[in-house]
């Protein structure tokens, strides 16, 4: 926490200098969530060696140089930790006023992917590519949907005028949520449509909206991809991951066989795993796209259960810290920002691994912290920024 | 955390919250408990399942063994043919996945490159011919008609062409060395079948897909020996079936040599000199009949005497065991097995069976010693035998008065047996038998071997049959619905038979036994258990099993896995007696049924011994038998349809002694000549490198053979056939009965 001098907290404690007034009682240090913070430090220094084992051997990605995904993942953890450390330093409330600006710059940027600006990766039209740096805007969304969706609804509740958001404040909610969510699914980026919906859900249901928008919501989700189903708009190729979701069975060699691999290599990881770089299902790359949304798979064969176990617990420790700075602070505004960072985080979570467990079809979601890729990478440590500012921040019992 | 704050919120907000988080929890609790699915409960199902994900094998077939006769000369061996082959997985870690070298090699091996890539591309849906329909991992023959000149360009230049490989590669190849085909010993290869590969998977010796496995003869005898061991190299890849490492390599073990007692040059004089005699006899009239005979199936064996090793075995019809290298065509098979061709692939020697006629006299004879006969004793001879109001006449109607039993085997006299079996036959109870029949015939023949395989080294071989009680009664419990049906008692002669066989087929008739006595009726034997009781005779008694493998040597010649010649048993018959039998034997040489033949014979200097026999088939022309014997070898020769075994065998059987000693026409023995005067006792030396020193052999030992004969005895011309230009003298007066016999004695006879 070197620089900790450096940002000013809002006026809360006694005014000290240095390392005394850093760790003094009610000190920013004092306040910030440890668990949380360390959790998410060493799901990315866990995420490092494993990308470091699923590419040192893919000569025709890593350019020959089997460190090439470690530094550059390592580099990514450490920008994002700078942002979190913006974050803190600016507030979640600071970020307030800024959210109509950063929502509209978010907006921007992922319209700008479907210009000839945009680059298709992967069967997927959601890559901003300028100047030998590619970047996923879809992953800001997530956060500047939260902000914005949290700024209209809380307002008025804030402000004290009311109890609950009433159904217009809703209703603009949902319109600033639809739009951008409009434009990814034009891309189409399924699985950030799929991260969208569930965070609209959170931020609702943390809201104290009414019981009827939320199972309306539901509703609609489900309509909605009926919908997207039966007007095509989805691509062939993700039909087909439900299908093989369907029926695992189904053209092992074809369609299942992501699926197929990703559980063989987790399968034959037993207990204590085959050891880092020692997995004959990663060193042999049968698992495509190891290092980001199948990087799991990694943790499951060579580190085993224990591993990815151990993966799965200080995930948990991240979603359970959070739900408690959600639960404790006072304004709604902070309680609507956490459950939607809860609802991303868990979902996506939830979806990475369970469809690498078989559990989940297959969508292109990376698993926070883990998995290679910058534009992931920056999102969750700027929305771990937001928790820690949001329990920093908390009005104390004043 | 210390303190709680007023949150000042509603309960609404607070209980939803704690929804999320419960929520939360139960996901990662359901990712926990499927982990554990994984990896603790089926993980090691998951384990085997990615092990057979990384491991790829490239087989290595091994080189079958050849097939050697007793100097080593090859029979059957491999011809190599200059394989160039291309490795996928080499050509494919290069920038343009090999094309240049591939474009490089088509200009070597004068093709065109757009050929040869694709060739090497592997087939699929998509992918029309040429295409590699094989294992990615097993080279690809891009052509197995290098020249030596194409494949050391290859070879030397390797650092240029990386990932091909220039190797001789084995082909079946069976040579005929002397045009001796051999072709029913040998058998013949097939590819294997997925029933036996999956029979095979868990012996110690599985199947390649790409295996040859022995369908008959020697190939499947000795199959295993001979198909050798796969070498097997486990690669570990990646996805895209690159190599990664090398998990484990098994060397191919040739297969090791076959070193037979065959001797390719008297099989090879056997084989000509029994086509020869089948060709003779169809130019001779058979009066019987009415037409010329047909001689349309025979066989020899020629044996060493003092250990049933085979030392030629030839069958006809005969076949070009090549036709089935590299895959028989739909009309060689036919040819092969269709009911028109007479089954060439059948081994007349161990798998044709026919009534043996008087060549069995030599099993009544110890029968009637060791019933209490004397063998120097006198039995008449007389011209029939009368058993109630049927009449067995002798085979002309000759008598010769009292003999002894060696006489009546040298003049082949039937009524001195009819006498001797019907008199035991009375004595076992006649029709109403004993209890316990002492049956000295019968239990004689099965001591003697007949009745059952000899166990020699060649499968399917078939048993023959003695019509002892137990068979007859066995027999009638099968056929007798059948007989009762048809049968009439005054119907046609097919019909009466029918119908005496419903009443009493299942007892031992009087007509049964004697007809028996002199190898007539319903017993059955094989030449080569006759092979094997005449060398027994010749041997001092020793019945072995024959062999035609001799020793198993590895392809290395190091290792030598002898084969020793089995026992079977030893005669039933006293040293005196055999003494008496050998005798009589040679004096059928020289003044018996076969001395018309053999007039010239050096007996003193090789004594020669032989019986004839001249066995009736109902429906069909006589089958003829010649057994045969000096102090080293047995030859039998029978011939179906061809008339008297003195007449129609007569000839061949002295060619092939005159081969094996060197003796000429006019009884000159000339030891050069000779192919084989004494067994071959050696084994021939294989060397390390697998070469093996073999003598050079003849193009065609029997136009030697023949050669060598006809200055000397200006007569012999092989275009004539043989029994024209000997005719016979009055010594062998008696062979010339068949033209006597009268026609109506086969329907009495059979009708007792």
């Amino acid at each position: 926490m070197t620089g900790a001098n450096n940002f000013s907290v809002s006026g809360y404690g006694p005014e000290r200098a240095g390392w005394t007034r850093l760790f003094a009682r009610d000190s920013l240090a004092r306040r910030l969530d440890w668990p949380i913070l360390l959790s998410a430090v060493a799901l990315s220094l866990i995420g490092a060696a494993l990308v470091y084992s699923a590419t040192r051997n893919r000569t025709e990605i890593n350019q020959g140089d089997p460190y090439y995904f470690l530094i550059r993942h390592l580099m990514n953890a450490g920008i994002g930790f700078g942002l979190m450390i913006g974050t803190i330093w600016l507030g979640h409330r600071t970020l307030r006023t800024a959210v109509p600006i950063l929502y509209g710059l978010s907006v921007f940027m992922i319209l700008l992917v479907l210009t000839p600006l945009g680059a298709t990766i992967n069967g997927q039209r959601n890559w901003l590519v300028a100047g030998g740096l590619s970047l996923q805007p879809a992953e800001f969304i997530k956060i500047t949907i939260i902000l914005g969706m949290a700024m209209l609804l809380a307002t008025r509740v804030d402000a004290g005028d009311k109890q609950y958001p009433d159904h217009r404040t809703v209703l603009q909610a949902l319109g600033l949520a639809a739009v951008p969510m409009m434009i990814v699914l034009l891309m189409p980026d399924l699985g950030t449509i799929m991260v969208a919906v569930v965070i609209v859900l959170g931020v609702l249901l943390s809201s104290g909206a009414s019981n009827r928008w939320v199972f309306g919501l539901i509703g609609a989700g489900a309509l909605g991809a009926v919908a997207a189903w039966r007007l095509h708009v989805l691509d062939e190729y993700q039909i087909n991951r439900f299908a093989a979701f369907a029926n695992p069975d189904l053209d092992p060699a074809g369609v299942g066989y992501n699926t197929n691999q990703a559980r063989i290599a987790i399968g034959s990881g037993g207990l204590f795993g085959t050891g880092l770089g020692h997995g004959s299902q990663t060193t042999g790359q049968f698992v495509p796209e190891q290092q980001t949304d199948f990087v799991f798979t990694v943790a499951g064969e060579e580190l085993g259960f224990v591993g990815a176990g151990l993966i799965l617990l200080l995930l948990g420790v991240v979603l359970w810290r959070a739900c408690r700075i959600a639960r404790e602070t006072t304004e709604l505004y902070g309680t609507i920002v956490a459950a939607g960072i809860i609802a991303w985080f868990a979902f996506q979570a939830f979806e990475n691994i369970g469809m690498t467990l078989g559990i989940m079809p297959v969508a292109g979601l990376p698993l926070p912290f883990v998995s290679y890729g910058g534009s992931s990478m920056f999102a969750v440590w700027v929305a771990i920024g937001l928790l820690q500012s949001i329990r920093v921040q908390r009005p104390m019992s004043a | 955390m210390t303190n709680i704050p007023e949150t000042g919120r509603t309960p609404r907000v607070q209980i939803r919250l704690v929804v999320i988080q419960i929520l939360v929890l139960s996901l990662l609790g359901t990712l926990g408990g499927r982990l554990w699915f994984l990896q603790i409960r089926n993980g090691d199902e998951y384990a085997k399942e990615a092990s057979g994900n990384h491991v790829q094998q490239v087989v290595q077939p091994a080189v079958r063994g050849s097939i050697l006769d007793a100097r080593g000369v090859p029979i059957a061996d491999n011809e190599t043919r200059l394989v160039v082959s291309a490795s996928r997985t080499d050509l494919l870690k290069m920038q343009d996945d090999g094309k240049a070298v591939l474009t490089k090699l088509a200009g070597v091996l004068g093709l065109k490159a757009e050929d040869v890539i694709q060739k090497v591309r592997l087939c699929d849906a998509k992918t029309p011919q040429p295409c590699w329909n094989g294992s990615p991992y097993q080279p690809i023959p891009i052509t197995d008609k290098a020249t030596p000149r194409q494949a050391l360009q290859i070879r030397e230049r390797s650092e240029d062409f990386p990932g091909i490989t220039a190797e001789p590669e084995a082909v079946r190849r069976y040579a005929a060395p002397g045009k001796a085909n051999t072709a029913q010993v040998l058998g013949y290869l097939s590819p294997v079948t997925d029933d036996e590969i999956t029979k095979a998977k868990d012996t110690d010796s599985p199947y390649l897909r790409s295996d040859q496995v022995g369908r008959s003869g020697l190939e499947r005898q000795y199959d295993k020996a001979l198909r050798g061991k796969a070498g097997v190299t486990r690669y570990e890849v990646d996805n895209l079936g690159r190599v990664i490492g090398k998990a484990k390599s098994d060397k191919a073990e040739p297969g090791a040599n076959l070193v037979t007692s065959i001797d390719a040059r008297v099989q090879r004089v056997a084989e000509y000199e029994l086509d020869y005699a089948m060709k003779v006899a169809r130019t001779q009239f058979d009066k019987i009949t009415g037409e010329n005979y047909k001689a349309d199936s025979g066989a020899v064996v020629v044996m060493e005497a003092k250990t049933g090793r085979v030392v030629a075995m030839a069958s006809q019809p005969t076949y070009d065991p090549n036709a089935w290298v590299g895959g028989i065509s739909g009309k060689d098979y036919t040819a092969l097995t269709g009911k028109k061709s007479n089954y060439p692939l059948l081994n007349r020697a161990t798998q044709g069976q026919s009534a043996p006629g008087s060549t069995f006299k030599v099993v009544s004879t110890a029968a009637a010693v060791e019933a209490g006969y004397a063998f120097d004793g006198h039995y008449p001879c007389t011209s029939s035998y009368s058993v109630g109001s049927q009449v067995f006449k002798n085979f002309e109607g000759e008598s010769f008065g009292p003999i002894s039993l060696g006489r009546a085997l040298e003049v082949s006299c039937d009524t001195v047996f009819y006498g001797l079996a019907d008199n035991e036959w009375k004595k076992d109870g006649g029709i109403n038998p004993k209890k316990t029949p002492k049956d000295f015939f019968y239990k004689a023949a099965h001591q003697f071997g007949l009745g059952k395989e000899t166990g020699i080294d060649l499968p399917n071989e078939v048993t023959g049959r003695v019509p002892d009680r137990h068979w007859k009664s066995s027999y009638w419990k099968a056929n007798k619905d059948a007989w009762c049906k048809s049968g009439k008692k005054n119907g046609s002669y097919v019909e009466r038979i029918a119908y005496e066989n419903c009443l009493e087929g299942n007892r031992m008739r009087e007509g049964d036994s004697i007809n028996y006595s002199i190898g007539q009726g319903d017993t059955l034997v094989t030449p080569v258990q006759e092979a094997a009781i005449y060398s027994a005779v010749s041997n001092g008694g020793t019945l072995y099993a024959p062999t035609i493998g001799k020793a198993i040597v590895s392809a290395d010649g190091r290792t030598v896995q002898e084969i020793k010649p089995k026992v079977n048993g030893k005669l039933p018959v006293s040293k005196a007696t055999l003494k008496g039998m050998n005798e009589a034997f040679a004096g059928v040489v020289t003044r018996g049924t076969a001395a018309w033949k053999f007039g010239g014979w050096p007996q003193d200097k090789i004594p020669l011994h032989a019986k004839t026999g001249t066995a009736e088939v109902y429906g069909k022309q006589t089958t003829s038998w010649l057994a045969t014997y000096s102090k080293d070898y047995t030859i039998i020769m029978t011939i179906s349809q061809a008339g008297t075994g003195s007449g129609a065998s007569g000839e061949a059987v002295r060619k092939i002694y005159n081969a094996l000693y060197g003796v000429s026409a006019d009884g000159a023995i000339d030891k050069k000549k000779a192919l084989l005067p004494t067994p071959q006792r050696s084994l021939p030396k294989i060397q390390t490198d697998g070469s093996i020193d073999a003598p050079a052999i003849s193009k065609d030992p029997a136009k030697d053979q023949q050669a060598s004969q006809a200055p000397k005895d200006g007569t012999t011309d092989p275009n004539l056939p043989a029994g024209t230009t000997a005719s016979p003298t009055a010594v062998n007066r008696v062979t010339r009965r068949h033209k006597a016999r009268p026609p109506k004695r086969r329907g009495k006879r059979i009708l007792t």
